[in-house]
């Protein structure tokens, strides 16, 4: 207890008082009786039968997602008398500050939505709990989800998340534009010899076809989806070196950047320009985060469609994210609360169909074979991205390493340094920071 | 003399009553002695808990590695100091990075937002007719949240689809400027938009101390004949130096705190060469969990601005011998 309050008060020590706001947030959000642990009922998620569990859940759903997923536990709540879960929406970089500091003073959620890159993070810092249990109670293996997914959420080979679903770069185009430059609109290109072919054709048609962002939103995302489709890595097998800067990368970094100096693209692009600029019809092609579909359908005079993103290296690959439940530690363990929060979580990752119409693809492999779900057909069609998605490796502390990646590409999309240049550069002090993340985490 | 007598009397002979009285006399001494600190006590405790007790944490945790869910904080001695002094360290380019940042920012900022501020104040304090619309047009932006202005700011100034540029190329000037990713416009489009959101709030701390300002000082001037030149030289600047004093050492830290605006308008482009100093400590300490060294961080920089401060008192002091 005094351990606790303690370290929120030397949260309170640096001036910045945010574990503090996270436990004032959380004092009006109540909370179950944390002693009254009853029989231990449950069987790892399948159902329970043991007395009535209050939940906390966060996320970070901040947009229409947030709805869906709301109206999704509503209906949890209601299917399960025992069972009443509450949630509690954060802007995600709030989110995952506020987290820590809530759980280690018992001022945590239950249920927790983490992207699967800060699953390790948080797994190594002792927030989370293991679910290999879980996982085999209900029968879930890598068969059921895709293997990219399912591998992700291992952290030293045990699991901490239950992947929800995935959200891949879709490869966005324009079609009123396209048929101005007398393209089929119906036809976007998938090599690259079609895609540089296409953006000769705009630029024909007076118009800068392909933006590129020097921010990671969405510049550096699409730099980091063409450097493994050049078949380079961010780091090596053991997380030990960045090797960001080897030849494939400078290869694809060069390729993108050469978008800037042929006029592809316009220099200096500003953040969010690119995807204003291919809703007002300035651009043609845009790499975008799936999410961007249920933005669009919003604006019904865009003509637009979604493809998996082209193949411009040598393979297919894409950057990628994942939501997954975590289980949080609490500090008096409660098992009541961990099986009904088990149970939470296999109901809703059954009713993933639900939560696809909020913009993301099931993570689970029936509900993405289901009709019903290819009825959606923007989202399913990024479905096929699954399979060769590239999701950053499981260590901890890599954000701010892959933030120093992104500044890379930044410098390099804005002229700053050459390609070869921004990547030693940002090689070098990625590798001080492993060497740093190494001490803390003693790995 | 009476004080003495009437004391001498009260100690002489001290009948019972007298004690009593005395007593009670002491007793209220004390009450009126504790008075003050009583008054005191609410902002004790507050700057104590807030002000003074951080600083002591923030101290203890700087000579750790401090992370505060790892269950292991081993005490590190200086070697989150040492590492903001050694080239070879993962911090050491950046933090001086993030240095400059902050210096070229206050430097281009703290003189603009001086004298501008004064300008206006100067404008505003004659009377005019819709004097009192101008001061609450020049006062409007400060009420604006960062946020707002930051993202406000960064659509306008965008490269590519943002007005600034469409304005300027509609007189013919170049239109491509890139006001928030490369330099050195960012520099410019940051301390541009400082000096429009926060001049007010300097203008209305001036206009105060302008109405300080003794009247007669002004007539006396115009008796002997000084021009409007001589009279700001000899009445209004010397009547304004407190109030100088205070604009310019409050502006410093401002500027030299700046985080938002670079957040949310240059994103700390070109590269990380518009991030500041508290923008990296925020990113070292809370996002990174770095705590020991971001209290490190937070020392170092508060020593350099006690010193920037330190040395804005002596300047002034030195003037008014």
């Amino acid at each position: 207890m005094i351990q606790n309050d303690m370290s929120r008060r030397r949260l309170l020590g640096l001036g910045l008082g945010l574990g503090a706001a996270a436990s004032l947030t959380l004092a009006g959000c109540g909370g179950g009786d944390d002693s009254a642990s009853g029989p231990a009922a449950g069987n790892g998620g399948k159902e329970y039968t043991g007395p009535k569990v209050d939940l906390k859940l966060w996320n970070g759903f901040t947009g229409g997602d947030g709805e869906i997923f709301k109206a999704l536990v509503n209906q949890f709540n209601t299917e399960h008398q025992n069972i009443a879960v509450s949630v509690a929406t954060y802007q995600w970089e709030d989110y995952y500050n506020k987290l820590p500091g809530a759980a280690s003073s018992g001022n945590g959620p239950d249920i927790a939505v983490m992207h699967m890159d800060q699953l390790a993070t948080f797994a190594a810092r002792g927030v989370i709990s293991e679910l290999d249990d879980v996982a085999k109670n209900l029968e879930l293996s890598e068969a059921d989800f895709a293997p990219t997914v399912w591998q992700g959420g291992l952290y030293n080979n045990k699991r901490y998340g239950i992947p929800l679903d995935m959200h891949p770069l879709g490869f966005y185009y324009n079609k009123a534009v396209m048929q101005q430059a007398g393209l089929d609109p119906n036809k976007p290109p998938t090599t690259k010899d079609d895609f540089t072919a296409a953006l000769v054709e705009f630029k024909k048609a007076g118009v800068q076809g392909f933006w590129i962002s020097p921010f990671q939103f969405t510049g550096g995302m699409t730099f980091y989806s063409l450097l493994n489709q050049w078949g380079g890595t961010l780091f090596d097998a053991d997380v030990a070196k960045a090797t960001f800067n080897s030849d494939p990368a400078v290869e694809a970094c060069t390729w993108l950047v050469d978008m800037i100096r042929q006029g592809h693209s316009p220099a200096n692009v500003g953040q969010d320009a690119e995807y204003l600029a291919f809703k007002s019809g300035k651009n043609a092609f845009t790499f975008n985060g799936i999410w961007q579909i249920n933005d669009l359908k919003k604006s019904p005079e865009v003509q637009w469609g979604v493809a998996p993103l082209p193949q411009i290296g040598s393979k297919k690959a894409t950057w990628a994210n994942s939501h997954n439940f975590t289980i949080v530690k609490q500090k008096a363990n409660n098992a009541n609360k961990i099986a009904g929060s088990k149970v939470f979580i296999n109901w809703l990752s059954q009713h993933s169909l639900d939560w696809a119409k909020g913009g993301q693809i099931p993570a689970r492999k029936a509900v993405r074979e289901s009709a019903e779900f290819k009825a959606l057909p923007e989202i399913s069609v990024l479905a096929p991205e699954l399979e060769y998605a590239a999701f950053p490796p499981a260590a901890p502390g890599l954000g701010e390493v892959i933030t120093t990646f992104y500044n890379s590409f930044n410098e390099a999309a804005l002229g700053k340094k050459t390609p070869k240049q921004a990547l030693d550069d940002g090689v070098a002090k990625a590798n001080r920071q492993l060497e740093d993340n190494r001490k803390k985490y003693g790995s | 003399m009476a004080d003495v007598i009437e004391v001498g009397a009260a100690r002489g002979d001290a009948p019972p009553p007298a004690a009593k009285a005395a007593r009670r006399a002491a007793s209220a001494g004390r009450t009126r002695r504790a008075t003050p600190y009583l008054f005191l006590a609410p902002y004790l405790v507050l700057f104590g808990v807030f002000g003074l007790l951080p600083i002591i944490l923030g101290v203890w945790l700087s000579v750790h590695q401090w992370d505060f869910q790892l269950p292991n904080r081993p005490f590190v001695g200086l070697d989150n100091y040492k590492e903001l002094f050694s080239s070879d360290s993962a911090v050491y380019g950046d933090w001086w990075e993030s240095v400059r940042a902050t210096a070229i920012f206050t430097v281009l900022s703290v003189p603009l937002l001086v004298v501008v501020p004064l300008g206006l104040a100067l404008l505003l304090n004659r009377s005019f007719p819709g004097r009192t619309f101008f001061r609450a047009v020049y006062f409007a932006p400060y009420v604006l949240g960062v946020a707002v202005i930051g993202l406000l700011w960064r659509f306008l100034l965008d490269a590519n689809l943002g007005l600034v540029n469409r304005l300027l190329g509609v007189v013919g000037l170049p239109s491509d400027t890139p006001w928030v990713t490369n330099m050195p416009w960012a520099w410019i489009s940051l301390v541009g938009v400082t000096v429009w959101w926060t001049s007010g709030f300097n203008a209305v701390i001036y206009l105060a101390g302008l109405q300080d300002i003794s009247p007669e000082l002004y007539e006396a001037a115009r008796m002997d004949g000084a021009n409007a030149w001589q009279r700001f030289r000899s009445v209004t600047l010397p009547g304004l130096r407190p109030v100088l004093l205070f604009v310019i050492t409050t502006t410093v830290l401002a500027s030299a705190n700046m985080f938002g605006q670079s957040f949310l308008i240059t994103q700390g482009t070109p590269g990380t060469e518009t991030r500041t100093v508290v923008w990296f400590i925020v990113e070292e300490g809370l996002r990174d969990n770095d705590a020991g060294r971001a209290a490190a961080m937070s020392i170092v920089f508060a020593l350099m601005l006690a010193v920037v401060s330190l040395a804005n008192f002596r300047l002034f002091r030195y003037k008014e011998d």
